[in-house]
């Protein structure tokens, strides 16, 4: 049998292989599986089909954190048009299921394959520029993707929209909460799987060698025009396959909701999270999800409660604000994000009761 | 010709606004390298702030102006303190979310307070400020908008280019190690051109809000147009930022009455990518050399 690893008292690694380790322990190993399990065979028939769907927003929100993620936190390059190839890749679904006749399984990936082809359309300006030039550069991007989706009445049917048909899995039709739970959830778990693998790789290795000094990555023999295009498609087809699932999920769509405050909701997840980690995305997307749902609800109490009625307060304001002062008290107290406060917990409770 | 001439009239005009406007955006980028997404947000409490001390406080005109100057110049100095000080040495990335945070917060605050309807100011401006030569008219606001463009791009050339704190500020935007060890007093620096920026923000804000009537929502917008127009006229260059503001705003208005009224709003950032793409410094804005 294997011998099980627990937690070293120090920095014990000998190789690069096991600084490569995602596991530290066993342990971590057991309590993702049990947390799995409780996931998928207890949650969704305890709670309520509402939170069920609460949980499916954050599922969503998480794959195209995972994505912007890659983008930011390991490759460097900041992109403000993250909202619009989520529309992009909803909008490809929508047009691919309505046009041709291709089960469910099969459009997902291909509205996010289209995606990505975008997203490295939009990538080609990080040829010449960095930094703040590309920021910019993904910040008109952003307009001009909201633009051509409202515009371009032939494909996207403008302001009306686009209904999808029903979704149908293995003859078994998609419909209701639960059934998308579980085909979100599965789809989270291995998207993140390959995000996590990927970074592993002489692909996550180059980003990252980028991500720190592009010149010197480029001294070392990295081609980093091309690493970072890869790294613009890779980033645009987790958002595209976000978008996806998000079209099928939500029926119809209009061009609306991918704006740039979407994009700066991604942004503030990877933020949140915490940069250059992607378990730190999924709390992050759990994070803002949570917070917008709860700040409905307390403007929803509020109304009801008839504190707010006769100065016509609406949610948008409050939220915005929230939004806002959330963002900036996480780069001011703790720019790492959700990933360091979990570690720092865990670490707690790792050297409780005698901290050394 | 007519409609020509009066599209060439126009389009000068939003420009100038629109530079008017990137001046305070360019100046917080001189003197700190930051991009500062809080742009609009800082036009809009400018405006309201005049509104407030017209509508509301019933002062008279000339000690409303100064005490909404007074009132921006605080503004930028406590938001530096408060927010960008403790970032000084981070990565870029922490100061570019950070404003953008900072955007949604004072959105937010605003909307709470003043909601998202249209206000307007009273009518105050001269008559004999507008032009008429024949099929050419201009109102006295785009005049006003003119002169006080004019004002504070020779004011900021001078400060720029003779005063200490100007030398300093190019230093510190230069280098902020190098400025640091030479004793230039870095932190004094950023407070200084934070509230300067948001004094001048404050002035564009109203200049806006006497044109369009006072939204928080469509000042912030053109918080976000600054960018094609700095992006055009260089980064870093208070002249290039009008000049880029009327190549931009002639943009504008010719596609808006020539082509299609739906893509006005997306040109300036079409322009902006090529631009990007071929000249990233902009067509004034001073090249980086970069070494490992």
């Amino acid at each position: 049998m294997k011998k099980l690893r627990f937690h070293p008292c120090g920095n014990y690694r000998e190789n690069y292989k096991e600084e490569l380790t995602i596991f530290e322990t066993d342990f971590g190993r057991l309590w993702l599986g049990i947390g799995l399990l409780a996931l998928f065979l207890i949650l969704p028939w305890v709670v309520k089909p509402y939170m069920i769907y609460v949980l499916n927003m954050m599922g969503i929100a998480a794959i195209a954190a995972i994505g912007l993620n890659i983008l930011i936190g390991f490759t460097g390059q900041i992109s403000l048009g993250h909202g619009a190839f989520f529309g992009v890749g909803a909008y490809a679904a929508a047009v691919l299921a309505t046009s041709l006749d291709l089960p469910f399984f099969m459009i997902v990936p291909a509205a996010a394959v289209v995606t990505s082809l975008v997203g490295m359309i939009f990538g080609i300006p990080s040829v010449r520029l960095k930094g703040l030039y590309l920021t910019i550069a993904t910040l008109a991007g952003q307009f001009i993707v909201e633009y051509i989706l409202l515009h371009w009445e032939s494909l996207t049917k403008g302001t009306m929209g686009i209904t999808l048909p029903k979704a149908t899995l293995l003859g078994w039709e998609l419909s209701g909460d639960t059934s998308f739970f579980f085909v979100i959830f599965i789809c989270l778990i291995v998207m993140t799987w390959i995000a996590v693998n990927m970074i592993r790789t002489k692909y996550g290795r180059a980003f990252i060698a980028i991500r720190d000094n592009d010149r010197a990555a480029e001294g070392m023999g990295i081609p980093i025009f091309r690493y970072k295009l890869l790294s613009f498609a890779v980033s645009s087809f987790y958002a595209g396959f976000a978008g996806a699932l998000w079209a099928y999920y939500m029926v119809s769509i209009t061009s609306e909701p991918f704006n740039l405050g979407l994009s700066v909701e991604y942004i503030a997840m990877v933020i949140i999270g915490g940069m250059g980690n992607i378990t730190g995305s999924i709390f992050g997307a759990i994070f803002i999800t949570g917070l917008n749902e709860v700040l409905r609800w307390l403007t929803d109490s509020m109304m009801n409660m008839g504190v707010f009625t006769s100065t016509g307060l609406n949610m948008a304001p409050l939220r915005e604000f929230t939004f806002g002062a959330a963002i900036v008290l996480f780069i001011l107290f703790e720019p790492r994000g959700l990933a360091e406060v979990w570690r720092i917990i865990r670490s707690r409770f790792r050297l409780w009761p005698f901290s050394y | 010709m007519d409609f020509f001439v009066q599209l060439l009239v126009n389009g000068i005009s939003i420009g100038l606004l629109y530079g008017l406007s990137a001046m305070g955006f360019v100046m917080i980028f001189k003197s700190s390298s930051v991009l500062n997404f809080a742009h609009g947000e800082l036009l809009a409490f400018g405006a309201f702030l005049f509104l407030a001390m017209v509508t509301w406080a019933h002062l008279p005109l000339p000690a409303a102006f100064l005490f909404t100057l007074a009132g921006c110049f605080a503004l930028g100095f406590i938001v530096e303190r408060i927010f960008l000080r403790p970032l000084i040495g981070e990565p870029l990335i922490f100061v570019i979310m950070l404003t953008v945070g900072l955007a949604s917060m004072f959105k937010g605050l605003l909307l709470l307070v003043w909601g998202g309807n249209l206000h307007t100011y009273p009518d105050f401006l001269p008559e004999f400020l507008s032009i008429d030569w024949g099929i050419i008219h201009v109102a006295p606001v785009y005049v006003a908008t003119l002169i006080i463009g004019m004002i504070f791009l020779s004011l900021f050339g001078l400060f720029f280019k003779y005063s200490s704190q100007g030398i300093y500020m190019r230093s510190v935007a230069d280098n902020q190690k190098a400025a640091l060890s030479l004793g230039v007093h870095v932190k004094r620096v950023f407070a200084l051109s934070w509230a300067i920026a948001a004094l001048v923000a404050g002035m564009s804000g109203i200049v806006l809000g006497i044109i369009n009537g006072i939204n928080v929502h469509d000042l912030s917008a053109i918080g976000l147009k600054v960018f094609p127009v700095v992006i055009l006229g260089g980064l870093d260059s208070i002249g290039g930022a009008i000049i880029g503001g009327i190549i931009i705003g002639l943009l504008e208005t010719f596609t808006g009455g020539y082509l299609s009224p739906s893509l006005r709003d997306v040109v300036p950032y079409i322009v902006l990518v090529l631009i990007l793409l071929v000249k990233p410094y902009g067509l004034f804005g001073l090249k980086e050399i970069e070494r490992v």
